[in-house]
């Protein structure tokens, strides 16, 4: 479902963010992108948003070239992409039932839709009591948990978690891993990065392994081996 | 889904206008000022038009004909200058008013009234008083009067001075201090206009500034431009309404308060009747200008963060 076809992302002449990657994931995989800061996990990451361009080579979304597409086609693209970052990016003045409404509202769901689904999803990540509440009033664990709901409330073919759980205590990283799982388990694609050996190994699914911007492992079913 | 949509960004708007309670303030603060600025200048060039058209209306030419011209003849003259262009109004002072208003003005003069008491008729002859409708236009009807072409000579004849040339000076001092002044007005005007419109615009980019990641977080989930824009459209024009409202509401104590200074001062109008009369045009300038600055500058200011 998502294709890399041998890309390149140079940032200046001495440096290569990605070098010559060709990596496939398939529908209903859960991938984790593990390596040191600065291996080029995110940059992988953001080509899929299409937040960056490669300086050369293809990235592929169900056979569409990502880059090739026009701004709408981009915004129903995002639209069938549940993101998930390390430091939340909740809408800091709209509460936790706003901020997922607003990612139903911008790929025109109904009232009646947005009604029904957010308090069920957020119910789903067990925040049912603080659907009111504005980011600055919750934990980080549960703004991550806002942001999980938020992705995977319009039902997203992939959701991309980018250092879920590099802000989080243990046991909330245990919770956010496990609901992770749990989205995985029900057919949505997972795609996550990470430096946490903990939970990758507890993933036990595929692992990529990257190192100065190029794949040096790809496990079918591995450990954290840095 | 479009009235859906227009609900959703509305709504959006109120909401944001309302949450980021001191950027809105701050917003509606300097939008006010902005304003208040326009809104002075309206007043000041009122003003300062009524006081100039009060200056001109003073301006005048005066024909003196000579003693004992008949009525008719005087009249056919008046016709005629009045059917010049350049003219707005000819005034016709017959011989006994002219008498009159010459023993009103020397009441205390008692040598000179049993001057005129010594004469047996009235020495002073009919006046025309011309005004035009510009003072650069007296020179012109000065010389009409005084060429040959302009009048026939049994009409020439009657007419026995002209006192464009003793005014001269002063019409054409006159002249260079109103057409100067609605410069200067036009001037200050324009630079006001265009500095205020720099603050506004830049209060409100810095406003949007701080919602730069926001933005990109709508980006990410998907939002389409439109959607994202609309409510901090709304936002900025909000701002506009709000200032407006305040604007107009400073603007009715204080003309009610400088309307008989002004009124007096300048012998013009008076600010506070100004105000009231034409509140409909006002309300229009201000709100408008308010609506179209917070809309436009919130555009331009999420524009740049809407490129990819």
């Amino acid at each position: 479902m998502i294709y890399f076809d041998k890309v390149s992302k140079i940032y200046s002449d001495d440096s290569a963010a990605l070098s010559d990657v060709t990596l496939s994931v398939m529908p209903k995989e859960f991938v984790s992108i593990v390596g040191h800061s600065g291996a080029g996990k995110t940059t992988l990451l953001r080509m899929i948003l299409a937040e960056e361009k490669p300086s050369a080579g293809t990235v592929f979304f169900e056979s569409v070239n990502i880059h090739s597409l026009k701004k709408h086609q981009m915004n129903k693209l995002r639209r069938r992409i549940g993101t998930v970052f390390q430091d939340f990016r909740l809408l800091p003045n709209k509460t936790s039932y706003e901020n997922i409404a607003f990612a139903m509202e911008a790929s025109g769901r109904t009232d009646e839709e947005i009604e029904s689904d957010v308090p069920h999803v957020l119910e789903l990540v067990g925040l049912g009591k603080k659907i009111w509440s504005f980011p600055s009033e919750l934990s980080g664990g549960e703004r991550q948990r806002v942001a999980i709901a938020r992705a995977i409330v319009n039902q997203p073919d992939i959701i991309i978690a980018d250092e879920p759980t590099g802000n989080l205590d243990p046991v909330n990283t245990y919770d956010v891993i496990q609901i992770l799982k749990k989205i995985n388990e029900l057919g949505t694609t997972v795609i996550l990065t990470t430096h946490n050996r903990g939970v990758v190994d507890s993933i036990g699914k595929r692992v990529v392994t990257m190192e100065n911007g190029k794949i040096v492992r790809d496990d079918k079913s591995g450990k954290y081996s840095l | 889904m479009f009235w859906v949509n227009i609900k959703r960004v509305v709504r959006a708007g109120f909401v944001n206008f309302w949450r980021n309670g001191f950027v809105s303030l701050s917003s509606i603060l300097v939008m006010t000022i902005t304003l208040f600025v326009i809104g002075a200048v309206i007043f000041i060039l009122a003003t300062l038009g009524s006081s100039l058209n009060d200056l001109k209306s003073r301006v005048d030419v005066n024909v003196y004909l000579a003693v004992n011209v008949p009525e008719e003849e005087i009249l056919s003259l008046k016709a005629d200058l009045e059917r010049l262009p350049e003219v707005k109004s000819v005034g016709y002072i017959s011989s006994e008013s002219a008498l009159e208003s010459f023993k009103q003005r020397h009441a205390n003069d008692q040598s000179m009234l049993d001057a005129l008491n010594e004469l047996s008729e009235n020495p002073l002859g009919a006046i025309l008083n011309i005004s035009a409708n510009d003072p650069n236009q007296y020179e012109t009807i000065a010389n009409f009067i005084k060429s040959d072409s302009g009048l026939s000579s049994e009409k020439e004849a009657i007419v026995s001075k002209v006192n464009y040339d003793d005014n001269k000076t002063a019409i054409e001092t006159l002249s260079k201090i109103i057409v100067s002044a609605q410069k200067l007005g036009l001037t200050v005007t324009v630079v006001l206009v265009v500095i205020s419109i720099m603050i506004i615009f830049n209060t409100i980019r810095l406003a949007i500034y701080t919602a730069r990641d926001e933005i990109s977080v709508m980006r990410l989930v998907g939002a389409s431009n439109k959607y994202i824009r609309w409510p901090f459209m709304i936002s900025g024009i909000m701002y506009g309404v709000v200032a407006a409202l305040i604007t107009l509401g400073i603007f009715y104590p204080l003309t009610y308060w400088l309307g008989t200074t002004t009124a007096n001062f300048f012998n013009g109008i008076n600010v506070f009747h100004y105000y009231i009369t034409n509140f409909g045009q006002i309300f229009g300038v201000i709100a408008g200008s308010g609506v179209v600055l917070g809309a436009v500058s919130s555009f331009l200011a999420v524009r740049r963060y809407l490129r990819v």
